[in-house]
């Protein structure tokens, strides 16, 4: 199964880290506008088809058809792609965020759920949930760079602020596997509660918050020592426990505060970061899964599987501003860097 | 006299009743011969199972020789998979006894049990009927050895006779015809017309759903043996229809429940009635623990891994080996280690817990051993409902509104 690191030219990358930095340039100039509007973009499970949203009108703007049941998404650095992964068809769509349309696919072997862009943004790191493997591809080649065996039925993926530690979660093992990224090799295995879900390292790279759903906790690890330090529990007056499934995680960069989405308890989880406290639940769309922040870190979206909406939440205010309808079993949400 | 249970969605207690099957066959399952010795890191698993008899004739939706095999297999890859990191291995040592009882399955499943135990093994899966479920126990009483029984859904191995080492991964009748009764409470469907056949296992489940019926304040407003024979398996024929119908007229009743376990005749009335009246039971609507129509709570992931590995769907007698063997791997890697003695007691524990694409950890009632774990209603092309329903509780676990509650057990277990 394994079949290591296949090192690529180095010439090449460093090719490709010159590339990564002119467009991170150029992200940081078109960053100073006031008032930026951004586009989101939702996966719709069971509509293979991407929803796009305008976060200045609230409204969607168009849907792209893409290979069957799409779930991780994410953009490139520069945000002029958009990566999918079609887990019936085994591949990772890649679209041209201007026209909509899948311009080339990626081979991301059986089953992507879930995956990472490195720093570079060179290298994708693919969850391949049937196959309990990690796959990791250069996306400028199409090249698969290593296959990583991991636990069974993997999904989380978290890449730590440097790039330099990977970590999968594998739903039915329940561990979060760190995996150098240079080596390509499992370095760490940490068995956190039923059911993980979903790896979000804080922006100071010290801690790993690793949901579980079955289990209903988060686990935070503390990176250095490699250990669970802290389990979050969640407790809703009127929700069954059995409905609180933690999925989504985001941290906000100043690492004051954590969102958790929790599934059919159809609330997020508004967290105190430093101290733990679970201090409100937002009452959002049914069986909520994936969460992302616009840029500035001043909107969270949320995708609601069961009732085909996303929620929008004004972060600073802590409070749902809008729902938008969208397709069939929204799955992912990533919001262009621009 | 009884063919193999022929239809996809057959109740769980697949072909248990087999006592009255010709020995003749195309064609003998091989007992797989257990490799010799267990190394010191490996836990070899257990399996005793007798295989279908080959159907003497076409039949679209026979029972897979590997029934519930396939399944344990599966379990062992995803065991082996986690044992990577955990410096776990496991094996599974399967032994098919002969098709057809003749009188002496007990003894022969005891005799396959004392020779699993004697060599070294500590887990046993038993996909049998339920004498032969007590005569394993028993064989291999005092050796340490932990039972699974993950086909026979019978209330007395929870009750009356129900033994330390045995766990029941299979649901009881009383949590499969709870399952129902709730669902049916919860659409206000309360008149019941019980349709009961002539095998024994079919008596007792009418007498789970009448159980049921009572607890959920359902109403069985008539009850009427099955005179007509296999109608479903001989693909029934006209002027046998006509009898069948004259049989459902005059009843006031809501939904017909059919109590046929092993699938002969249960399929042949929706649509056969006389009044225009839904069907549910066995067949019909059912409550089961697996179907192909499960795809939510990472179900799906399940279902493709056993497919790719199997080349068939995965069916509950499957899904519940999968669930025996995974108990022993989420134990052992719960409690770092795989020794029996650490895990025989550890299954009956608060903290142990096995996630099952159920979106909640099952765990094992610790009077009677059973299983807790919500049941899908389900008729052949789509989902219904999943039970526990919303707004059943209970103290404990919504789960244990479902089958018999520690008040009522009249298990004990001897020592």
């Amino acid at each position: 199964m394994s079949r290591g690191f296949r090192a690529g030219a180095p010439g090449t990358v460093l090719g490709l880290a010159l590339l990564a930095g002119t467009s991170l340039a150029g992200f940081g100039l078109a960053g100073v506008s006031p008032a930026q509007a951004y586009t989101v973009y939702v996966t719709n499970e069971k509509g293979n088809s991407v929803s796009v949203i305008d976060t200045e009108t609230m409204a969607v703007t168009g849907t792209w058809k893409v290979g069957r049941r799409p779930r991780g998404v994410t953009t490139s650095k520069d945000g002029k792609e958009l990566f999918v992964c079609a887990s019936d068809d085994d591949r990772i769509d890649v679209l041209d965020t201007s026209s909509g349309k899948v311009v080339r696919s990626l081979r991301s072997g059986p089953d992507p759920e879930q995956f990472i862009l490195g720093p570079q943004g060179n290298l994708l790191y693919v969850a391949n949930e049937d196959d309990s493997q990690v796959t990791v591809i250069d996306v400028e080649k199409n090249k698969v760079m290593a296959e990583v065996p991991v636990g069974v039925e993997p999904e989380g993926m978290g890449l730590s602020p440097d790039g330099k530690v990977l970590v999968n979660t594998s739903e039915t093992t329940n561990m979060a596997h760190f995996i150098d990224t240079t080596t390509f090799q499992v370095i760490d295995n940490i068995l956190v509660d039923a059911r993980p879900r979903f790896a979000e390292f804080t922006a100071d790279g010290k801690y790993l918050w690793v949901s579980a759903e079955v289990g209903g906790t988060i686990s935070v690890i503390d990176v250095a020592a490699r250990r669970v330090i802290k389990k979050i529990t969640f407790k809703i007056p009127s929700v069954n426990d059995e409905a609180i499934q933690p999925v989504g995680i985001r941290i906000t960069r100043d690492g004051t505060k954590a969102f958790v989405a929790l599934g059919p308890a159809n609330r997020i989880a508004v967290i105190d970061a430093k101290s733990y406290a679970v201090e409100k639940y937002l009452p959002v769309g049914q069986r909520v899964w994936q969460l992302a922040f616009t840029p500035d870190q001043k909107l969270l979206f949320s995708t609601n599987g069961s009732s085909n909406d996303i929620s929008v939440v004004d972060v600073a205010a802590e409070k749902v501003v809008k729902s938008i309808p969208v397709g069939l079993l929204p799955w992912g949400v990533a919001v262009s860097p621009n | 006299m009884h063919n193999p249970a022929r239809i996809l969605l057959a109740p769980l207690a697949l072909g248990l009743s087999l006592s009255g099957l010709s020995a003749a066959r195309a064609q003998e399952p091989v007992a797989r011969e257990p490799t010799a010795a267990i190394a010191p890191s490996e836990t070899a698993i257990g399996l005793i199972y007798r295989p279908e008899a080959a159907p003497s004739s076409y039949d679209a939706e026979a029972v897979p020789e590997d029934e519930g095999v396939a399944g344990a297999r599966m379990a062992v890859k995803d065991n082996n998979n986690t044992g990577r990191f955990t410096k776990q291995t496991y094996r599974l040592d399967e032994v098919a006894l002969e098709p057809g009882t003749g009188g002496d399955g007990g003894q022969k499943a005891a005799a396959a049990a004392r020779d699993l135990a004697g060599r070294g093994i500590r887990y046993l899966i038993v996909a049998l009927p339920a004498d032969e479920v007590l005569a394993v126990a028993d064989a291999v009483k005092g050796q340490g050895v932990t039972i699974f029984n993950v086909a026979a859904p019978d209330d007395r191995l929870r009750g009356a006779d129900c033994r330390r080492n045995v766990f029941h991964v299979i649901p009881s009748r009383a949590m499969q015809t709870d399952a129902l009764a709730q669902f049916f409470t919860l659409m206000r469907w309360r008149k019941m017309f019980l349709i009961v056949g002539p095998q024994e296992n079919d008596r007792l489940y009418a007498d789970a759903f009448k159980t049921s019926a009572k607890k959920f304040s359902l109403k069985i407003n008539a009850e009427k043996p099955w005179t007509f024979g296999p109608l479903a398996k001989a693909r029934g024929d006209t002027p046998t229809r006509s009898e069948a119908m004259v049989f459902t007229r005059g009843v006031d009743y809501d939904l017909a429940i059919v109590a046929d376990e092993a699938g002969d005749w249960g399929d042949y009335v929706p649509f056969r009635t006389v009044d225009p009246r839904p069907v549910a039971g066995t067949q019909g609507l059912i409550a089961t623990t697996w179907h192909p129509m499960l795809e939510t709570w990472g179900a799906a992931q399940a279902q493709n891994r056993f497919r790719r590995q199997s080349g068939r769907l995965m069916r509950p007698l499957d899904y519940q080996a999968w669930e025996a063997v995974r108990s022993v791997g989420e134990a052992a890697t719960q409690k770092k280690t795989a020794d029996p003695a650490v895990l025989a007691p550890y299954f009956a524990e608060p903290g142990f817990s096995l996630p099952a694409y159920k979106g909640v950890s099952l765990t094992y009632r610790p009077w009677d051993h059973q299983l807790r774990q919500p049941l899908i209603v389900v008729q052949p092309k789509a989902l219904v409902s999943v039970a526990p329903e919303q707004g059943f509780t209970h103290q404990r676990t919504p789960l244990d509104t479902l089958g018999i509650d520690l008040p009522e057990t009249t298990c004990k277990f001897a020592d």
